[in-house]
């Protein structure tokens, strides 16, 4: 095929670093733990790739969560992410070192970057996964994402083409520990545009209060389904989220039926989480949801079907009207704390 | 080279421009929309967990519905065409129909078993050739991401095989000055860009309502003719379609239920369902 590489002119494992005025993104710190097992199984460094202005001790911040090299490329112009821009550094670096595995944390950002850097790279990128691996016989980069209907997970590789791209949901990855006598190379990269260059330019850019706790760092969840979507249920849901210190999560008919935004939605088209306590309410269990909260540690599934696949995913199940079983757990825990 | 050449037909400034500013561009929009089976209606076969494809309507992917609307309100404000492309099996073209019947005026399907198992590379190669050959616009707008993949790649990818500007999530679009602005939403960051034309926009379900085709316009959408383009229309480099032009492949799929030890049910009677839970909670260190 005309447009194959040699593939075995490819070697190392890569993470692009998403930042925020110096701070990383979650998922990338996530991606550091994951790429270190990679590149171990693959005999590689793992190199993080990040690109910003005035990135301060971030660096060496990334050796720290595991990075072996940093390549960092620092210019007012990269201040704040924009398509371009960002993928002609990335895309820049990856032709001229040429890593075999180039993976992004699957946010609104890499979203954006990773499509447009596979097209120009003629490299496969599989979106949204939620598992990775290294086919050690082959030496392939294995990616596993849920496929259409939700009830399958779909592993994917890309035998002739480099680097090998990924995608991956953020909360999937446990964080790794962060140590700091870890020691690791920082290397500059170089940055030739000019700002009167770019094409797409930011008139305003603010950040938008979000309402209520982020769920993905919330201990507890308490989460909507379409049982518990009506105003007398999600009344309750709100009384007990409030005794139990917990946030109030949904599915995403319940998000599209408008009573929560779809910050709150759990599941494939939304947040991964995995709280300590997660209370399924009115949940039917369909694979697109549950796909976003087996990482929970302990799972209460209330629902008046005993059939419902939500209770194959719980350790307690309840089985029952939710307008009869939450009044029954409020009163219980506000006698416990004797109001 | 790969995707070395640009649009040629773009409009180009001209002395008018400079005598007179504020002049309105004329804006012909083309529009790529997929055809999904609708998942609302998706069941799957008990034992297996394998989809039931069979007798599954399709629609217009959602997302699509709100690029069609948003490039038929910019052809009410400028002027101009808006034009329909989607690749797929023959039965898409149900799917321009209908969006001819919302009020495009030309549509294009790409159907040929050549195309068949396409990844969102060759997806998106296969739509930039074809976008390439329609040959005269200003703006490309795609839906954020399809309901049935869901992986919003194709949109950016387009935008760099014709090496034009991308701007996702547009929850706001609107042309001014010879350029496109947008509201983006990029997670909990709002952003406003502004890009010079011509540019890609993929846009998020909130920037309209899309409107529905009214019956005598699905009639009449009928009579119109829709140019079936194959791998020979469109030149390019043949083992770039489908499967073979495909990056990604499929290694297997398998049923991903991650299920916990058995669940153990708590009785039916809310009250002592309530007690009981109080209990487990408490010896589980929450409560």
């Amino acid at each position: 095929m005309a447009a194959s590489v040699d593939i075995n002119e490819y070697r190392g494992c890569w993470v692009f670093v998403e930042q925020s005025h110096g701070k990383p993104a979650r998922v990338s710190l996530e991606l550091l733990g994951k790429g270190r097992e990679l590149a171990a199984k693959l005999g590689v460094d793992l190199t993080a790739v990040v690109l910003g202005d005035a990135l301060g001790s971030l660096p060496q911040e990334l050796v720290a969560y595991g990075a072996e090299r940093v390549l960092v490329a620092e210019d007012p112009v990269l201040k704040e992410y924009r398509t371009e821009l960002y993928a002609d550094v990335v895309a820049g670096a990856v032709l001229e070192r040429r890593p075999e595995v180039l993976i992004v944390g699957a946010t609104p950002v890499g979203r954006d970057l990773a499509p447009r850097l596979s097209f120009r790279l003629n490299a496969g990128c599989t979106a949204d996964c939620t598992g990775l691996d290294i086919d050690q016989e082959n030496r392939l980069f294995v990616s596993t994402r849920p496929a259409f209907g939700g009830n399958v997970v779909a592993t994917i590789i890309c035998p002739n083409h480099r680097p090998q791209m990924a995608t991956v949901r953020p909360g999937v990855m446990p964080l790794p520990e962060k140590e700091a006598g870890r020691s690791g190379e920082v290397v500059p990269l170089k940055v030739l545009i000019k700002e009167q260059d770019v094409r797409v330019k930011i008139l305003e850019s603010a950040e938008a209060a979000s309402e209520g706790g982020a769920i993905e760092e919330a201990e507890r969840v308490l989460c909507v389904g379409m049982g518990g979507a009506d105003a007398e249920t999600f009344a309750l849901i709100r009384e007990l989220a409030g005794l139990l210190y917990a946030e109030v999560a949904a599915t995403r008919l319940a998000v599209e039926a408008g009573w929560l935004t779809h910050d709150s939605q759990v599941g494939q088209t939304g947040k991964t989480i995995r709280p300590d306590l997660y209370v399924a309410c009115g949940i039917s269990g369909a694979v697109q949801h549950t796909a976003g909260m087996t990482g929970s540690k302990l799972v209460v599934a209330i629902n008046k079907d005993p059939k419902a696949e939500i209770f194959n995913y719980a350790d307690f199940g309840i089985v029952g009207d939710l307008r009869k079983v939450l009044p029954a757990i409020i009163d219980e825990l506000k006698t416990l704390r004797g109001e | 080279m790969l995707c070395a050449s640009v649009p040629l037909c773009l409009r180009l400034p001209t002395i008018a421009d400079n005598i007179c500013p504020y002049e309105e561009i004329t804006m012909n929009t083309i529009v790529c929309i997929k055809q999904v089976p609708n998942v609302k209606e998706v069941k799957w076969y008990p034992v297996t967990g394998s989809l039931i494809r069979k007798g599954i309507p399709s629609i217009i992917n959602p997302n699509d519905r709100h690029a069609i609307e948003a490039a038929l309100q910019l052809r009410e404000k400028h002027g101009g065409e808006v034009t329909i492309v989607s690749m797929g099996p023959s039965q898409v073209e149900e799917a321009l129909r209908e969006a001819l019947a919302m009020g495009a005026d030309k549509a294009v399907q790409l159907t040929d078993k050549e195309f068949a198992g396409s990844d969102t590379w060759a997806t998106s190669y296969t739509l930039g050739l074809a976008i390439r050959k329609i040959g005269s616009w200003n703006l490309i707008l795609c839906g954020k991401e399809a309901m049935d993949g869901m992986t919003a790649q194709v949109g950016p990818q387009i935008a760099e095989y014709l090496k034009i500007p991308q701007m996702t999530y547009a929850v706001s679009l609107e042309i001014a000055d010879g350029k496109v602005r947008i509201k983006q939403k990029l997670g909990k960051v709002q952003r406003v860009l502004e890009a010079p034309l011509p540019a890609l926009v993929t846009v998020e379900r909130e920037i309209n309502e899309p409107r529905i085709a009214p019956m005598d316009s699905i009639m009449e959408a009928y009579e119109k003719e829709i140019p079936v383009w194959t791998p020979e229309d469109l030149g390019g480099e043949a083992e770039r379609f489908g499967l073979e032009g495909s990056p990604t492949r499929l290694k297997k799929v398998f049923s991903p239920k991650v299920l916990k030890g058995k669940v153990h049910m708590l009785p039916a009677e809310p009250k002592e369902a309530a007690a009981e839970l109080i209990r487990v909670l408490k010896e589980k260190y929450i409560l």
